[in-house]
């Protein structure tokens, strides 16, 4: 794609973004009758719904840790969810991306209180529109609060790109596509702790702390928004039990 | 697995700046790097990182591109971590550190732009040449991904393509002579790993079993150009960057087994 297809010289976006703007975003909590916790989120056009079973036994019983919950995780497209019908078969990058996401959430979560037991996170990917991965650690944090597991802080994501030379944020598809760099990143927001970190892509040494900046303010406007989403469930599931019409 | 008396002991040396081995904070294990070890591949090497062994091969084929790039040739990465390197490992399908150490190095390979994959073109839509990159574990004493990495970096660099000539739509190819192939500078990679609250380079078996987590950053002409954080702990902001510090340093170490080969030197 040629220079300035994607980005104006004014630093104007495809969707009217500018560079270091998140797009709109929808979080829901509790979307699913049958999970312990659950969560809806979308990113523009990226649609995520995750879910939490657990703590639960764990089959077969020698995978179990005798001192904490062993934490699973799988991120899964729906053959539907990209342009090219995807095989519904576990690809390899949903094999490495369910160990990133796993590994982003691990330390957020208090597994320690669940020896011999698993928690199972399961981040399904509906419509994939750039940063899938991140949206899915986003709702995938969401999903624990909501099953009450205890957790020391919530788990916020976004990815920084290098687009036509612009660093820019919450990378969409078509910029996906002709980006010069990806660099998902995931923080534990109020402890400033980072969970994941990926780079696929060129970057100065000087570009990198930038990126790292962009990635930090996001994910703590995205943490904000979590906070909220919970909120609005807690007051909604309040209502319900005091019989208030809600 | 690692008991809790070897972990305390890493980290009690570790709080005054020493290490099980004796290295320092920022020193690799020795390292490496042999190439043309395997006769009947366009491209090979050996490489050690102290007790840790690995092997890469590297094979041309002509085959069909990828649907969204029908005009260029591929790349791809495959590791093996062999059951003959490690206890731990299991004969099967490839798990997911497996999985992920080769989609990391192909990342890196990719990105470093060494390879000139337009190039690699033989009938646009049709026919493509796939450099196919095979990573094998044989002894795991820690840090498999820089030297599988290395590996990879070397054995491309020191490879030799069939010749293939296009005649009337069919690609006929030639594999008496073969020819060197033209490379930009290939990337490094350096893994940090987080033990407690210090950083160390080239974490050794035991090491990597008592680190918090880990940061594998490959590095090609001073920049980065992959990067992953591996394991279930955390690194500060600070830390990521005194981390791709130390790691952008140490990559120019690294580099100079490349450079060595490229002036000719098998060894190193």
């Amino acid at each position: 794609m040629a220079q300035g297809q994607l980005i104006t010289p004014e630093g104007v976006r495809r969707d009217g973004r500018r560079l270091d703007e998140l797009r709109p975003m929808e979080l829901s909590v509790g979307v699913l009758k049958n999970a312990n916790g659950s969560a809806y989120v979308r990113q523009g056009n990226t649609k995520i719904l995750a879910a939490v079973y657990g703590p639960r036994s764990v089959h077969p019983r020698h995978l179990a840790y005798p001192d904490r919950a062993r934490l699973r995780c799988r991120y899964h497209m729906a053959p539907f969810s990209v342009e090219v019908r995807k095989s519904p078969a576990p690809s390899r990058r949903e094999v490495e991306l369910s160990k990133v996401i796993r590994e982003a959430l691990s330390q957020a979560v208090m597994v320690e209180q669940f020896p011999f037991t698993a928690i199972d996170v399961f981040v399904e990917v509906l419509e994939a529109d750039g940063s899938t991965r991140c949206a899915g650690i986003n709702a995938a944090s969401l999903a624990l609060a909501d099953a009450g597991i205890p957790m020391r802080d919530l788990v916020a994501a976004c990815a920084v790109g290098k687009v036509e030379g612009h660093l820019v944020v919450d990378l969409t598809d078509l910029e996906d596509k002709s980006c010069e760099v990806d660099m998902p990143f995931a923080v534990m927001y109020g402890k400033r702790k980072v969970t994941l970190l990926q780079l696929d892509g060129q970057l100065s040494p000087e570009e990198f702390v930038k990126a790292v900046d962009m990635a930090m303010a996001s994910c703590g406007k995205i943490y904000h928004m979590q906070k909220e989403a919970l909120k609005r469930r807690h007051l909604a599931l309040r209502r319900k039990v005091e019989g208030e019409p809600s | 697995m690692i008991s809790k008396v070897k972990k305390a002991q890493i980290l009690s040396l570790l709080s005054s700046g020493r290490r099980v081995d004796g290295r320092g904070l920022e020193e690799y294990r020795p390292v490496k790097v042999e190439t043309d070890v395997i006769g009947r591949a366009d491209g090979s090497a050996r490489v050690s990182v102290g007790d840790t062994i690995v092997l890469a091969g590297v094979k041309y084929e002509v085959g069909q591109p990828f649907l969204d790039t029908p005009d260029q040739g591929a790349l791809a990465v495959n590791a093996e971590f062999l059951p003959l390197a490690s206890p731990t490992f299991e004969p099967g399908p490839p798990d997911e550190n497996v999985i992920e150490a080769a989609r990391l190095i192909d990342r890196g390979l990719r990105r470093s732009l060494a390879l000139d994959l337009p190039k690699l073109c033989l009938i646009p839509g049709k026919s493509v040449w796939i450099a196919w990159v095979d990573l094998y574990a044989l002894n795991h004493d820690g840090n498999l991904v820089d030297a599988l990495s290395l590996a990879a970096s070397a054995a491309l660099q020191t490879s030799k393509m069939p010749v293939a000539k296009v005649e009337e739509e069919r690609v006929k190819v030639s594999y008496e002579d073969k020819v060197p192939v033209r490379l930009a500078e290939l990337p490094v990679t350096v893994t940090i790993a987080k033990i407690g609250s210090t950083l160390v380079v080239d974490p050794a078996l035991d090491e990597e079993e008592a680190a918090d987590a880990r940061l594998h950053v490959s590095v090609v002409s001073g920049k980065l150009c992959a990067m992953q954080k591996v394991g279930e702990g955390s690194f500060e902001v600070e830390e990521l960057h005194r981390a791709v510090g130390i790691a952008l340093k140490k990559a120019e170490e690294l580099k100079k087994h490349l450079e060595a080969l490229r002036q000719g030197g098998g060894g190193g």
